[in-house]
């Protein structure tokens, strides 16, 4: 009982500081970090994905911009996890190509989040090791890394403990610190707040954003057009599995270009 | 009725005094056996894992015989191994027969396709979980295998204590293979179909205790197992 005291307001002390760095991001101008300028971190060009007779995506052109904060936008069924996936590397797409940087083949320093994470049967710190191991990051590297995660998303204190017993919002901070722990070049976020309350969806923005500063490239869906407009420098405006507006966020928000994206503003005040 | 009572208070006193001829049989029973559950584990957990993971021609037909697999008749296997190691058998000259290791290879062959089909199911199960998180880390197929074993590993040792259990109980198949010889290849099961025939009862009805025993030990143990890994890692 005691020990489930404390863990609560552990939990909420965590979640206090990550929203006042959130509150301090939010009054700051979408400060881009030095590669924003920089090559493409990830082209798809002309990709179509067929599932079972089904067009998914077609003709997909999309540019992510490095250092950017790219939202990927869309009603349910769109496409937006699908694009991320190809975006990823890790769904094939039926035709078309994918280059990230100036290579065909997927690089190793992307990671992603995904909506439900994703966590194996081991404690919070064993998650992250593993996920290191994979990268062939051992020994103190590996303990320094797991404790600087798990510190930035304020698990430190549940380092131990099993992943799998953790709540929604802390099992979702976990994937991102296993995620921040590789240190990616981009980090894919599939709708990583779904299902959180708001204080724990305001935490996974927070980190995000603290990610977002040491230079990582966010390329990330979601359904919030309110956490888009906080978070994202670019949209992508995906309808039917086609993109309907490749944009910057503050002009797709003030003014998009498409008669979809008109009429999905729309809907979303009504 | 007093024979049968009388019979079982004798098993129960040698039980309790652990009589040397009772405990020579259960040792060499759990022997084998364990053995042969090692075996199994060292052939099936891999196959089975490989065959949930890889996607390969034939593999739908594979799965189909690995299922149908574990239904084997004892003794058709012990017929089958007893020809293999008989004197004019291909393997024959290595003079398995009648030997302690010619029972484990028959009750590994029983029980290798319920391990390899049970954990075909479950890491399949894990896989459809993992998958995208995996190939998302890089994880080659070496570590996603090795990944998904050590993350079911909890149902996988429920896996090899059942499959522990069916060995243990066999009869058909090591009394071919093993000949049931005292001293040598004389295990529980052989044991009390002998004890029973000759009309030895208190030492069948021993056996028969040691025997249940263990089988309700080994489920008691992996219901003990999973209750705890369920609390303990989710």
């Amino acid at each position: 009982m005691a020990d489930a005291t404390i863990r609560q307001g552990a939990a909420a002390a965590d979640v206090s500081i990550a929203v006042k760095a959130d509150a301090r991001i939010a009054r700051e101008p979408a400060a881009l970090p030095a590669a924003a300028n920089a090559d493409p971190a990830v082209i798809a060009s002309g990709v179509d994905v067929v599932r079972g007779g089904t067009c998914v995506l077609g003709g997909v052109d999309v540019t992510i911009r490095a250092g950017s904060r790219t939202f990927i936008l869309g009603a349910n069924g769109a496409g937006k996890s699908t694009l991320l996936r190809v975006l990823h590397g890790i769904v094939d797409p039926t035709r078309g190509a994918v280059t990230w940087g100036q290579s065909s083949t997927r690089p190793r320093g992307h990671a992603m989040v995904f909506q439900r994470p994703v966590l194996l049967r081991r404690s919070a710190a064993g998650n992250i090791r593993h996920a290191l191991a994979l990268y062939g990051v051992r020994g103190r590297v590996a303990d320094e890394r797991i404790r600087d995660a798990l510190t930035s998303v304020g698990l430190s204190d549940l380092a131990e403990r099993p992943a799998r017993v953790l709540s929604g919002g802390e099992q979702q901070r976990l994937a991102l610190a296993r995620a921040w722990a590789l240190k990616p070049a981009v980090l894919f976020l599939d709708e990583p707040t779904a299902s959180l309350d708001p204080p724990s969806t305001r935490a996974v923005e927070a980190i995000v954003e603290n990610i977002h500063r040491i230079g990582t490239t966010i390329v990330m869906t979601t359904h919030q057009l309110a956490q888009a407009k906080r978070l994202a420098t670019d949209v992508i405006l995906l309808a039917d599995g086609r993109v309907a507006e490749q944009t910057a966020a503050e002009m797709f928000f003030r003014e998009p270009r498409s008669a979809y994206g008109r009429a999905f503003l729309e809907g979303e005040r009504l | 009725m007093d024979t049968i009572s009388q019979s079982f208070a004798l098993a129960v006193s040698m039980v309790a005094h652990l009589e040397p001829r009772l405990t020579q049989i259960v040792a060499l029973s759990l022997a084998v056996s364990l053995s042969s559950t090692l075996c199994s584990a060292l052939v099936g957990l891999p196959l089975g894992a490989a065959v949930a993971i890889a996607r390969f021609p034939g593999r739908g037909p594979l799965i189909v015989a690995l299922t149908a697999a574990m239904g084997l008749p004892p003794v058709v296997v012990g017929l089958v191994v007893y020809l293999l190691l008989s004197r004019a058998g291909p393997l024959g000259q290595f003079g398995l027969l009648f030997t302690p290791p010619a029972m484990v290879i028959a009750q590994t062959l029983l029980i290798v396709p319920i391990v390899a089909a049970l954990t075909r199911q479950i890491v399949e199960d894990a896989w459809l979980e993992y998958r995208e998180q995996l190939r998302s880390l890089d994880a080659s197929w070496l570590q996603s295998t090795l990944t998904l074993l050590w993350d079911t590993r909890f149902s996988l040792l429920t896996v090899l204590l059942a499959a522990f259990g069916r060995a243990a109980a066999e009869v058909g198949a090591v009394i071919i293979v093993g000949g049931n010889i005292d001293g040598v290849t004389r295990v529980m099961t052989t044991a009390i179909a002998l004890e029973t025939s000759k009309g030895d009862l208190p030492l069948a009805l021993a056996l028969g205790v040691m025997l249940m025993s263990l089988v309700l030990a080994v489920n008691i143990g992996a219901h003990l197992t999973r209750q705890w890994a369920r609390a303990r890692f989710g």
